[in-house]
This record gives C-alpha cells, structure tokens and sequence, in this order.
C-alpha cells in the first residue's frame, strides 16, 4: 500500500517561503492569489492492511514526520 | 569535572567548542559519537552547531533519536547540565527538552554576521557570571533560527524567567531590525522550567578568545563552570 503524507505549517506559523511565493505570484501577474502555505509531501510504500499502517503512520507521524509544534499533517492511502 | 562534546554526522562545530573546553578553560572534555549509549562520567553536556544528517527533514529531527540523545535526555531528567548552540539548540527543542521550534529565517537567507545580545536573566546556570547590564557580542549562523513557540508558551517562558538572550541593536535596544531571523520576542536563548537544560542560537564557542575578534563567549562557559564548582555532581 502507498500512504502519502501531507505537511503543512500550522495557522499560526510564519510561513515565509508561502510568503514569498505569494508575493511573486502577484509580481508575476496571476491574479486573485490568496494566502500561499508551504509544506511537506512524503511517499512512503508500506506492507499491511490499510487499518494498520493508518495506525502505524498516525504513531510515527505523530513522533518524527511532522512536529506538533509547527505543522499538522493528514494522510492519504492508495491501494 | 569534565565536559562531553557530542557529534552526529553532520556536526560541524564540536572541534571549536571541544578546543574552547580544553584550551581556553583548561577541562578534560570528551568528544561523543552519536552511536554512544552513555555520556560516561561527564558532568555537563554540549549539543554543537552543524547541519546534523544534512538537516533533512526538520533540522534536528533524525538527530534526536540517535542513541545518545536516550542517555542525554536520561542524564539531563536527573539533573545534568545539557546546552545545545545553534544545531544544539534545534535537536533539544526537537527532542522535547525545550519548548518550541526553530523555524525558516523570515527573510530566507542564511544569516552569518555578529549580533548584539542582551541577557533576560541571571538566574540561570549559563548566564550566572555575566555582568549585569552587560550586552554580548557574538557571531550567529544559521538559515532556520526563527524562534517559534504558541502564545501560551511565550507567556510561560516570560513568566518563568525562561528567556536567557534577546537580540538587541548596537545600542542595546530591543528593536524588530535587530532581530536577525524573525524569532518571537526576539528571543536568541531559553531554558528548561528545570533550568539545567538550555540552547541558544549565536556561537559563543566561536566567540571566546581576544584573537577571533571578541571572547563575549567566554561567559556563557565560565557560567556553567562556576555554577559545577558550587554543585555536587550527580551520583
């Protein structure tokens, strides 16, 4: 199975690379651009049923993949 | 009393702070590969500055699970003196031993230049011995030293005395343009509620003999080794 995990700095962090971005979108012309965040994608191909490695992902995500500080993070699974 | 030096692959400032223990103050200091499962007989622990395993992920975050940080973090629940510079300061928040993060720079550039630092509080045993009113001069560099925390951590820290460097101007005011990375308050240093364990972000190690253009560094060591000399080490 292959579980994606999906990164983000949190609300209230400063995103400056998402600034940054953001701000060259708007120098570049692209119209109408909001607020840009900027995170982290991670693949990671993993053996068990989907219950299992949800549960497995949630323990180490929880602990090293993401830092409850700074960033949430949802997972995704592909059979 | 003797000093551990840790170093992770990656680390690049543990010979300038191994030479400062050894050299400048004349102790028996010890250098300590990641794969150790003991800090041995050390009475007080240095986390070094460098770009442990590359930074990848978040900087500090694989480093904190190697096994010398188990004893590290085993040593400093009973007491022991753990200070963390730079990379340091990022693997003990990473770790847990200290609150918040240190995130990207607000402006994404590697900041490499010399600060002016004002210390929160003496009441701490890296600040014991620097002279009231005194501002520090000291080199930082580092690409992700903005210091981040939630409102109600801020909050602890300030009301904890928790806070040990601010970033200050040249005239010793705290301003958001000496603020060289966007840190909250800009705060440069914490410690622990415990107060035995603290980081900072500039490099006192590169800042601690006359002949590199300031020994403002010095301070921080001499701190530590006046308050082990007054404190019985651990059993």
């Amino acid at each position: 199975m292959k579980a994606k995990v999906i990164i983000t700095p949190k609300r209230a962090v400063l995103d400056p690379q998402g600034k940054t971005v953001q701000s060259a979108l708007e120098h570049m012309g692209c119209a109408g651009v909001g607020d840009v965040r900027i995170g982290k994608y991670i693949e990671i191909e993993m053996d068990g049923d989907r219950e299992t490695v949800e549960a497995k992902l949630s323990e180490y995500a929880d602990k090293f993949l993401a830092n409850p500080n700074i960033e949430d993070y949802r997972l995704v699974f592909e059979d | 009393m003797k000093f551990a030096v840790l170093q992770f692959p990656g680390s690049n400032c543990d010979q300038d702070c191994v030479h400062v223990l050894r050299s400048v103050f004349g102790r028996p200091t010890e250098l300590l590969w990641h794969k150790e499962y003991s800090v041995g007989d050390a009475d007080a622990v240095f986390i070094p500055g460098g770009f442990s395993y590359g930074d990848y992920l978040r900087t500090g975050s694989i480093a904190r699970f190697s096994p010398v940080m188990g004893a590290v973090k085993e040593f400093a629940d009973n007491g022991g003196f753990v200070f963390g510079i730079c990379n340091g300061f990022q693997i003990l928040c990473e770790a847990g031993m200290l609150p918040g993060a240190l995130i990207r720079n607000r402006s994404l550039q590697f900041r490499c230049e010399h600060v002016y630092l004002q210390t929160a509080t003496h009441d701490s045993p890296f600040t014991g011995q620097i002279p009231e009113g005194k501002n520090l001069r000291i080199p930082i560099a580092h690409g992700e030293g903005n210091y981040f925390c939630d409102d109600e951590t801020l909050q602890s820290l300030e009301d904890n005395g928790q806070i040990l460097f601010q970033y200050i101007d040249a005239e010793g005011d705290l301003t958001d343009h000496a603020n060289p990375n966007g840190s909250r308050a800009n705060i440069a240093g914490i410690c622990n509620e415990k107060r035995n364990v603290g980081g900072m972000m500039p490099h006192p190690e590169r800042a601690s003999e006359a002949v590199l253009g300031g020994d403002d560094g010095r301070l921080i060591f001499q701190s530590l080794i006046a308050t082990l000399k007054t404190q019985p080490p651990l059993a």
